[in-house]
C-alpha cells in the first residue's frame, strides 16, 4: 500500500512537473528555464569532478565514439553541402540555425564546442545527455525534450559538423 | 442409429471427464508440477525467451506473438481483421489489405500458421496463416512482423486445411472444408451429392515471397479437413484428410459419421506441378482479390484477378489416391522423416499410421480396394504401417520432437499422449486444462523439430484463471518434453481462440527483425521526409496535409481553410529514426481509429469535419517527456467560406 501512494504521489510530482512546463506562453509570468538548470538538488548530484559543468567548453569533447577530428583549416564545401542535405532530413524538425528551436540555436555551434562534441552528441545522444555535463544543462534549458537519435552514421555526422563551419564562417 | 449412440456414449464420457478435472482438489488442477517449475519458465527482467510462437487469433482474424517459455504475449499482428491499435485496415494505405471479391470484409478467423521452410527445416522468412470464412491466405514478414501479402482463394469454402508450406516453400496449400458447386451455382441443396467439389488450390511461392496461384485440383466434394505436406522420401506429395465423404449436405453432425471410414487424399504435387508446366489443365473464370503491402512505397494494393488454372486429378495418371482412415480423421501429420502420416481419427480411440513406402509398393502394385470418383482408393490394410490403440478419446492433432516419439491431443478426454513412433506404443499421458485442441512443438512439423517444449492450445478455460464473466480468452499450456515424461509447467491465456501455432528458436529470427523504416527508402506518394515538405493541398473538396512529427510536435501544428464538408487526408510522418519511437494521431471525432506510426513510416487516415470550430488533434503515444505538449488544432470554417489554406508551425509559414 506504501508502495502504491509513493507511486501515485510520484505521479502527481510528474504530472504537475509536466503541467509547469505546458503553461509557458506567458513568459513574465513564468520561472526563466535557467531556474530549473540552477536548482540546487541536481547540482549536489554530481559527485563526480569530471562532470561539473566548469571550464573550457571546447576542451570537452563529450562521450561517445568520436575521440579526435582533425579539422582542416579550410572548409570541404562539397562536404558542408552533403552536411546541409543531412540537416534539412534529420536535424531540422528540431533545431534551426537562426534560432533556438525545440533544441539550441545552432548558429555559433562551432565556435562554443569541440567538433568530437557536436558529433558524440549526434551519434550517442542517450549517453550525452545523461553523463555529459553541458548536454546535461542543455536538456533541462531545453524543456526536458531530450536529443533524438537519428541513426546517423559517423561520416554523416562529420559532414554536419562541416555544414556548421561553414555557416559560421559565412555569417 | 449406432453411431449416434456411440457419439452419445463418447459426449457423456468427455463430459464426465471435464468435469473431474473440474471439480478435483487444487493438486489435480495443477497436474504433476514439480517444484522447479516456476525457475524453468521464468525469463529475467530484460532476458529474452528461447523460441517465438506465432499462435493464431482465431476468430480475432490476427496472429498473436508469445515467448516461450514464459508465455509472455509479444505482440499482436494484424492479418484479416481491422486493427484499431495502429489503424491497419483504418488507414488509407491498409485497408485494400482487406479487399475481396465480397468487397471489404473486416474481419477474418485465422487458423493455421505455418512458417516458410528450406530443405525441410524453418528458414525463418515468412509466417503464413490461412482464413477459414472468405477463404485467403495470408504471408507476414518476419523482419517486419507485417502482413505483407494476402490472396483470396477462389471456388474455396471454408477454407482449413491450409496453409501449410512445402518443404523449400515451393507451394503453400489452401483446401475446402465446405464443399461448394464448382464453380458457385444456384442450385437445389439437397442435390449437393456427386455435384459439389472441394477444390484442393495450390498457390506457388517466389523467392520474395510472392503468392501466385498455380492451379486447384478439382477434387470429389467431401470435407478437406487438415493437411501436412510430406518430407525427405515423400517431398513432392502432400496428404489431406477428408471426412463427410458421406456428402451429407444436412445434419452433418449425424449424417457425416455414417462411413466407417473416410479417406487421407495423397496428392503427388510434383506430377501435377509437371501436368500444368506442360500446358495441362483448364483456365476457368474466376473472381478473386490478390492485395499486396509494398514495403517502399508503404502502400497495399488489391488487383482483382479473373482466371484460374482447374485440373481434374482424374485426368493426370498416379496423382491422386485416397487412403482408407477411420472415423473422420481430422489431423493429419507428417513426421519428421516423411514415412509416417498420421490419422487422427477424431470419432475414435485410436490413431491410423500409413506408411509412405508402403503406399508408393501399393500403388505400384495397383492394389485398390474399388474408386471414389474415378480417384483409386488404396487398399486399407496395404498402406497401413500401425495403430497407436486406446490412445485416448478424440485424438485431433500429433506432433513430433525428432526423438522418434509422436505427440497427440485427445480432445474429449482433455489429455496429450507421448508415443513411439514405430512400435506405437503410449509412453505417457499428461492432462490438459481443458479439452485441448492443437498442440505444437516448434519446428514439430519439419524434418527438423526442437523437441524441449510443447505447447497446448485448449478450447475450454473455465476455472484456470480469475474469473471475467461468462466471455474468457482460450488458455495455452506449456510442457517441458525434454525427458522421458511430459512435465506441465505453465498455464498462460491467449487471445482470441489459437487454433494450430507456429514455434521457432528466437536466434532464427530476432537478429532480423527490423528496427525501423528508413526515410531515405520512404517513397508513399503522400510523405514529407523533412518539416520543410510539409503542406497542406486542396483538391475540390478533399484536402491533403502532409504532416510530420517528431518529438514532441507536429508539423504544421495549426490548419486553417478547412470547411465543413471537406474530406480531410492526414498524411503523417514520423521522422524519428531511432529504434521504438513511435508517435500516434488521433483527430477529435474521426470516424474511423487513430494511427501509430513508426519512425520513417508514412500513414494516412481521413477525416470529415462536420462542425465548424477549432478542433485538437495529439499524439496517442507517449512519446517523451513533452508528449503531452504534442498536439496541434485545425480550424473548421463554414462550407462557403473563404478562410484560406494556411499551415504553420510556431507561428511560421512553412516552406
Amino acid at each position: 500500500m506504501k508502495l502504491i501512494v509513493k507511486i501515485g504521489l510520484a505521479l502527481a510530482l510528474v504530472i504537475s512537473f509536466t503541467a509547469c512546463g505546458n503553461s509557458e506562453k506567458d513568459k513574465e509570468k513564468d520561472l526563466r528555464l535557467d531556474d530549473y538548470g540552477s536548482q540546487p538538488k541536481k547540482e549536489k548530484v554530481e559527485t563526480d569532478n569530471t562532470s561539473q559543468d566548469s571550464g573550457d567548453p571546447l576542451a570537452n569533447k563529450g562521450i561517445g565514439p568520436v575521440k579526435s577530428v582533425d579539422l582542416p583549416e579550410s572548409i570541404d564545401s562539397e562536404m558542408a553541402n552533403q552536411g546541409a542535405v543531412i540537416f534539412k532530413n534529420m536535424c531540422s524538425a528540431c533545431h534551426k540555425m537562426d534560432k533556438k528551436f525545440v533544441g539550441p540555436q545552432l548558429a555559433g555551434v562551432t565556435e562554443r564546442r569541440s567538433p568530437e562534441w557536436i558529433m558524440n552528441m549526434i551519434l550517442n545522444p542517450e549517453q550525452m545527455i545523461k553523463e555529459d555535463p553541458i548536454a546535461k544543462r542543455l536538456l533541462i534549458e531545453s524543456n526536458m525534450a531530450v536529443m533524438a537519435n537519428q541513426g546517423i552514421k559517423e561520416d554523416e555526422a562529420r559532414a554536419l559538423v562541416e555544414y556548421f563551419r561553414q555557416y559560421d564562417e559565412q555569417n | 442409429m449406432k453411431n449416434i449412440f456411440k457419439i452419445a456414449v463418447l459426449g457423456v464420457l468427455g463430459l464426465f471427464i471435464q468435469s473431474c478435472g473440474n471439480g478435483g482438489s487444487s493438486d489435480q488442477k495443477s497436474g504433476a508440477i514439480t517444484g522447479n517449475a516456476a525457475e524453468r519458465v521464468y525469463v529475467a527482467p530484460g532476458e529474452h525467451d528461447e523460441y517465438y510462437a506465432f499462435l493464431s487469433g482465431g476468430y480475432s482474424g490476427n496472429l498473436t506473438v508469445y515467448g516461450l517459455p514464459s508465455g509472455r504475449m509479444l505482440k499482436e499482428i494484424p492479418v484479416f481483421s481491422q486493427f484499431p491499435t495502429n489503424g491497419y485496415g483504418y488507414s488509407e494505405e491498409t485497408v485494400p489489405m482487406l479487399n475481396t471479391s465480397f468487397g471489404f470484409v473486416p474481419w477474418g478467423d485465422a487458423h493455421h500458421p505455418d512458417i516458410s521452410q528450406t530443405n525441410g527445416e524453418l528458414d525463418g522468412r515468412w509466417v503464413f496463416i490461412n482464413e477459414n470464412n472468405t477463404p485467403r491466405i495470408a504471408r507476414i514478414s518476419l523482419e517486419t512482423f507485417e502482413t505483407e501479402e494476402i490472396i483470396e482463394i477462389p471456388h474455396s469454402a471454408g477454407n482449413h486445411s491450409s496453409s501449410f508450406v512445402t518443404e523449400n516453400t515451393e507451394y503453400v496449400v489452401a483446401g475446402t472444408r465446405f464443399s461448394v458447386p464448382y464453380p458457385q451455382r444456384d442450385m437445389p441443396i439437397d442435390e449437393m451429392k456427386g455435384n459439389f467439389k472441394g477444390p484442393l488450390t495450390f498457390i506457388a511461392v517466389g523467392d520474395d515471397g510472392r503468392m501466385k496461384i498455380d492451379f486447384q485440383l478439382k477434387m470429389p466434394g467431401f470435407n478437406y479437413d487438415l493437411s501436412h505436406p510430406g518430407r525427405g522420401d515423400s517431398h513432392g506429395w502432400f496428404f489431406f484428410t477428408t471426412y463427410n465423404t458421406e456428402e451429407a449436405h444436412t445434419m452433418q453432425e449425424v449424417n457425416a459419421s455414417q462411413n466407417d471410414k473416410d479417406f487421407i487424399a495423397a496428392v503427388n504435387w510434383k506430377k501435377i506441378q509437371e501436368y500444368v508446366q506442360n500446358g495441362g489443365g483448364e483456365e476457368i473464370d474466376a473472381e478473386y482479390a490478390h492485395n499486396v503491402f509494398d514495403h517502399s512505397t508503404q502502400t497495399a494494393t488489391s488487383t482483382m484477378e479473373n482466371k484460374v488454372l482447374t485440373v481434374d486429378p482424374r485426368e493426370v495418371e498416379g496423382a491422386v489416391f485416397f487412403m482408407p482412415t477411420p472415423k473422420s480423421p481430422h489431423g493429419c501429420d507428417v513426421d519428421p522423416s516423411g514415412e509416417y502420416i498420421v490419422g487422427n481419427g477424431k470419432l475414435s480411440t485410436d490413431l491410423t499410421i500409413h506408411s509412405f513406402s508402403k503406399m508408393i509398393t501399393a500403388i505400384e502394385n495397383e492394389d485398390y480396394e474399388g474408386d471414389a470418383y474415378g480417384i483409386p482408393i488404396l487398399n486399407f490394410e496395404s498402406t497401413l504401417a500401425g495403430t497407436v490403440k486406446e490412445g485416448g478419446l478424440g485424438p485431433l492433432h500429433t506432433e513430433f520432437d525428432g526423438k522418434g516419439n509422436a505427440y497427440t491431443t485427445f480432445f474429449i478426454s482433455s489429455e496429450v499422449v507421448k508415443w513411439k513412433l514405430g512400435t506405437w506404443e503410449v509412453l505417457d499421458r499428461q492432462p490438459s486444462y481443458y479439452s485441448v485442441g492443437h498442440n505444437m512443438i516448434p519446428g514439430g512439423n519439419s524434418r527438423k523439430p526442437f523437441g524441449k517444449y510443447m505447447i497446448s492450445m485448449n478450447k475450454i478455460t473455465k476455472d484456470r484463471y480469475l474469473p471475467t464473466g461468462p466471455e474468457l480468452e482460450h488458455s495455452a499450456q506449456l510442457y517441458d518434453i525434454s525427458g522421458e515424461k511430459m512435465e506441465l509447467l505453465l498455464d498462460f491465456p491467449t487471445h482470441g481462440e489459437p487454433h494450430y501455432a507456429a514455434g521457432i528458436p528466437a536466434d532464427k529470427i530476432k537478429s532480423k527483425s527490423q528496427k525501423i523504416y528508413r526515410l531515405d527508402e520512404n517513397e508513399h506518394e503522400y510523405a514529407a521526409t523533412s518539416e520543410s515538405e510539409t503542406k497542406m493541398v486542396r483538391d475540390g473538396n478533399e484536402v491533403h496535409v502532409y504532416m510530420t512529427t517528431v518529438r514532441s510536435h507536429f508539423s504544421p501544428d495549426n490548419l486553417e481553410g478547412i470547411k465543413v464538408g471537406d474530406k480531410v487526408f492526414f498524411h503523417v510522418t514520423n521522422l524519428e529514426q531511432d529504434f521504438d519511437v513511435p508517435h500516434g494521431f488521433a483527430m477529435i471525432g474521426a470516424n474511423t481509429s487513430e494511427l501509430l506510426i513508426m519512425p520513417g513510416q508514412t500513414k494516412t487516415i481521413t477525416w470529415e469535419p462536420k462542425k465548424e470550430g477549432v478542433w485538437p488533434f495529439y499524439c496517442t503515444d507517449f512519446c517523451s517527456a513533452l508528449h503531452q505538449e504534442m498536439q496541434g488544432y485545425v480550424r473548421v470554417s463554414s462550407q462557403n467560406s473563404n478562410v484560406p489554406l494556411k499551415w504553420t508551425l510556431d507561428d511560421e509559414e512553412i516552406n
